[in-house]
């Protein structure tokens, strides 16, 4: 069988150490749909920038109509037709859709050489109604919705002459009626014979889209299969190589006091959008209350307002009859309030810094760690850093070595075995799992059980619904801002119901909601 | 006797553990190939451009060490050199870009003269307080533009280059109005008292003991940057100041502070010059050491263990240059070309990586292969492809 585009035996090892792909041989035939599936970094996206011309491979090949070829940058790929719809857009805000499109390739007037408007207005527009993806031509890309610029991005490489699209999970950022159209649109462009790869995690996706379907995990690449020869179960027990069976075991227990106390507090971020309005809640020892809701309402900043990286407009955080009300995170951290930000490149590892160095950074001031004239007790944090890599099962080659070098779910084990030994009674978790393997995720899972048993009181947020509902002893969602429903005991309602509740379509009454007070 | 032997045995596996483990071996290897390079370029150009260029390439490599009064050279050029290359080891290390180290040096002379010349005190005492004043004064100013950037978010190299020229002026003007000597024609201090000199290391040399002070200055900054919570504070800051926070670590303090510090070693560096080397301020334009500090901490990689060999290799090149010129057709000046060479190489992360990117990513290949080679188990799960 002939592939359009094809590698063999690719390579990539990123200059710190990291490898991405490992002796990957990927295809994708002519006309198709392809879909690329694996776990957060299994190395699909390593794999694209390499196809795409932004990395360059360490060994392999890379084959394009029968023919070996070399991308040393993006430009070459784009003039060998390969064109890719980035996650975050590469678009200038300012500036119309047309104006957008043509960028790089624009048309000019005939005597003066300037720009020509009109024209790249109506190339924009042709190009449109050629391949039925309606966009606003004249409008400016900060004006129109995520879909639209993302039917630009399509049309961007299009208007480069883009033979084969890679777009990388291009469904991230929409709705399920966006999504729906989308595909639509990219079967019509498949009848104008346009190749598509596309990368995704989300497998009803791919049956619903794809002819083919390509697996990676660990950098390699897995199987390939037609889409109606295997099922989704088949095809994720691939991504994370045995069966996947989340289930968490849990006994229950007898909340005790209450520690954490969460009272009318507000926030209004830099767009004047009010992402808090008016919270309270109650947290107590042995439990976990789980926090839902749709990204983006407000969960994140209800995380940092109380561990003190947000101020809020009113109201109190109480923690241990301590006000820790716009504190600073040291201080926050001093009266017990332990804290897993929800991401760990930016926030919550320093990633240059080594493992022992990321372990100990909470707690270095403390006596135990460092003298009364400053001096560091060496062997007091190779000891301390040593037992959580050994307890947290971190696998590293040793401690001195960087964050960065570790993968996604080694590096969240660092934040948690961090956090979870630290000397606080509060838990604040915020997306303890995100881009994590599964292995790590069961972990975790069965930690934060561990640390409820053993009295800790724990807020949990998560965008994982199901993990959310499977860990939490009860239950809070939040829509716009507000709290729109407590459930004092997780396990008596179901997804679909929490859903509704998470779209804003119903609300608990006041009364209901006021039982988390207590 | 017994005891001793053993001491030196575990000194010499120490040694040759240093020599066997390319990884910490790779900062020297990095520095010596960049001195290398640029001697090398140097000799070129000397072809290009010299009459005599064989007397000339010969003056410019082996002249610091023709003469003794050329190798005291060098060691005292290294001197300033070693003062602001430790000062921007610790500004580096916090990811910060300022060079106000240059008027915490400046300013740091400025005082020192001050003292110098108007204060009576024994010797030993009387440079010793010089250094301390000069130290606190050089503290305050490098703090200034860390304060601007943390209260306004002003740039800190744009601040600080601006803060340079104030100071400078400052400085002059201290010096013109307070100090000027007005039997000079040119700009000059008042002598200095002869309590204020610092003691030769060699009599009737130039040699003196602020070379001592500089060593101990290394040590110290070490011991501060790798043994110290507050070192430690200051490179996880440097590595991720939102980590930092997000930790409970106080950072616009640790930022002050190491600010504070930088300039203090600056401004110490500044009266060590004077005291050590002039019997009256006599700069007519500012020597901008900092400019030459950033070379010696970037080649350092901000550590202060390899400030020393980056301040021998610049120094050398300096010497090097001086007594060539002295004695042929080209000009001192062609030192800045060298140097323009050697911070393009540095600026090169990919260049001045090259080992440890080699290093990288063989183990990951070799580790790759050995756990291939663990698994006996034929994998069922083939590629269709």
């Amino acid at each position: 069988m002939d592939y359009l585009l094809q590698t063999k035996n690719l390579t990539k090892v990123y200059p710190n150490g990291t490898i991405a792909n490992r002796g990957v041989d990927f295809g994708v035939r002519r006309g198709e749909i392809l879909g690329l599936v694996g776990e957060n970094g299994a190395g699909k996206s390593t794999l694209m920038k390499v196809l795409y011309g932004e990395e360059s491979p360490t060994s392999g090949e890379i084959w394009l109509e029968g023919k070996s070829v070399t991308f040393s940058s993006s430009q070459d790929a784009i003039r060998a037709g390969i064109g890719m719809v980035h996650q975050h857009f590469m678009l200038v805000p300012k500036l119309t859709l047309a104006e957008n499109l043509v960028l790089g390739k624009e048309p000019s007037k005939p005597r003066s050489g300037f720009f020509d408007l009109e024209r790249a207005v109506s190339i924009t527009e042709e190009l449109a109604a050629h391949y039925n993806l309606n966009v606003f031509a004249r409008a400016r890309v900060v004006d129109v919705s995520v879909s639209m610029r993302q039917k630009l991005e399509i049309l961007k490489a299009l208007y480069r002459g883009a033979k084969i699209l890679i777009l990388d999970e291009p469904t991230s950022v929409l709705t399920p009626q966006e999504t729906d159209e989308l595909f639509l649109e990219l079967k019509e462009l498949q009848k104008h014979g346009q190749t598509i790869i596309f990368i995704s995690h989300k497998l009803n996706e791919i049956f619903r889209l794809c002819d083919r379907v390509s697996v990676m995990r660990d950098g390699k690449m897995i199987a390939t299969h037609d889409v109606a020869d295997v099922d989704s179960q088949s095809v994720s027990n691939e991504m994370v190589g045995r069966d996947v069976q989340l289930s968490i075991t849990k006994t229950k227990q007898k909340p005790g006091d209450m520690v954490l106390k969460v009272r009318d507090i507000s926030f209004v971020d830099d767009f004047g959008i009010k992402m808090l309005d008016h919270v309270s809640f109650s947290l107590k020892q042995k439990e976990i209350l789980g926090v839902v809701g749709v990204d983006g309402n407000g969960q994140s900043e209800l995380v940092k307002v109380i561990t003190g990286g947000l101020k809020t407009l009113s109201g109190q955080v109480i923690a241990h009859g301590k006000d820790i009300t716009n504190k600073s995170q040291a201080i926050v951290r001093q009266a017990k309030v332990a804290h897993i930000a929800e991401d760990r490149m930016t926030e919550g590892t320093a990633l240059a810094a080594s493992i022992e160095e990321n372990l100990v950074a909470d707690r270095i001031s403390l006596p135990k760690y460092s003298s009364k004239y400053g001096f560091l007790h060496k062997e007091i944090i190779e000891e301390t850093a040593q037992d959580i890599i050994k307890s947290f099962d971190i696998r590293c080659s040793s401690p001195k070595q960087s964050v960065a070098s570790l993968s996604g779910g080694n590096m969240q084990k660092v934040v948690v075995g961090r956090e979870f030994t630290a000397d606080a009674d509060i838990l604040i978790i915020s997306q303890p799992t995100r881009g994590v393997d599964v292995g790590a995720i069961e972990f975790i899972h069965k930690r934060i059980i561990e640390m409820r048993d053993t009295g800790k009181a724990i807020l949990l947020v998560s965008s994982d619904l199901q993990e959310v509902m499977s860990l939490s002893d009860s239950l809070i969602v939040m829509n716009s801002g507000k709290i729109v429903a407590y459930f004092p005991d997780a396990s008596q309602t179901t997804d679909k119901e929490l859903g509704l509740y998470m779209l804003g379509l119903k609300k608990q009454t006041a009364k209901e909601i006021e039982g988390v007070l207590s | 006797m017994k005891a001793t032997t053993k001491r030196k045995e575990s000194v010499f596996r120490k040694i040759g553990y240093f020599f066997s483990d390319k990884e910490k071996l790779e900062p020297t290897l990095v520095i010596i190939f960049t001195a290398l390079f640029s001697i090398l370029l140097g000799v070129g150009l000397i072809f290009l451009v010299s009459k005599d260029p064989v007397q000339s390439a010969r003056n410019f490599v082996l002249g610091p060490f023709m003469r003794t009064y050329n190798i005291y050279y060098l060691i005292i050029a290294m001197v300033p050199l070693i003062f602001t290359g430790l000062a921007l080891c610790i500004i580096y290390q916090l990811h910060y870009m300022s060079l106000i180290v240059d008027s915490s040096f400046y300013m740091g002379a400025v005082i020192a003269t001050a003292i110098g010349v108007n204060v009576a005190l024994p010797a030993g005492v009387h440079p010793l307080l010089a250094m301390i004043l000069a130290g606190l004064v050089g503290g305050l100013i490098g703090i200034l533009p860390a304060i601007l950037r943390i209260k306004w978010r002003a740039n800190e190299l744009v601040s600080s280059l601006m803060l340079n020229y104030v100071f400078y002026f400052v400085g002059s003007y201290i010096i013109l109005y307070f100090l000027r000597d007005r039997n000079q024609a040119i700009l000059a201090s008042l002598p200095f008292r002869s309590t204020f000199a610092l003691p030769k290391l060699i009599p009737n040399t130039q040699l003196h003991a602020g070379v001592l002070i500089a060593i101990l200055f290394i040590v110290l900054v070490s011991i501060f940057l790798y043994k110290t919570r507050w070192g430690y504070q200051i490179r996880v800051t440097g590595a991720n100041p939102r980590f930092a926070a997000y930790a409970g670590i106080p950072v616009a303090t640790v930022v002050i502070l190491a600010h504070f510090i930088s300039g203090f070693i600056g401004g110490v560096g500044g009266a060590v010059e004077m005291a050590g080397l002039y019997r009256a301020f006599i700069w007519q334009t500012n020597p901008s050491y900092a400019w030459d500090g950033v070379i010696v901490a970037m080649l350092a990689k901000r550590n202060p263990k390899y400030v020393p060999l980056s301040a021998f290799f610049l120094a050398y090149l300096r010497v090097g240059a001086d007594f060539m010129s002295r004695r042929g057709d080209v000009a001192f000046e062609f030192v800045t070309l060298l140097q323009g060479f050697i911070i393009l190489i540095l600026a090169s992360d990919k260049i001045s990586n090259s080992l440890k990117i080699r290093r990288l990513r063989k183990a990951a290949l070799a580790s790759e292969q050995e756990s291939k080679a663990r698994t006996t188990m034929p994998s069922t799960e083939g590629n269709t492809l």
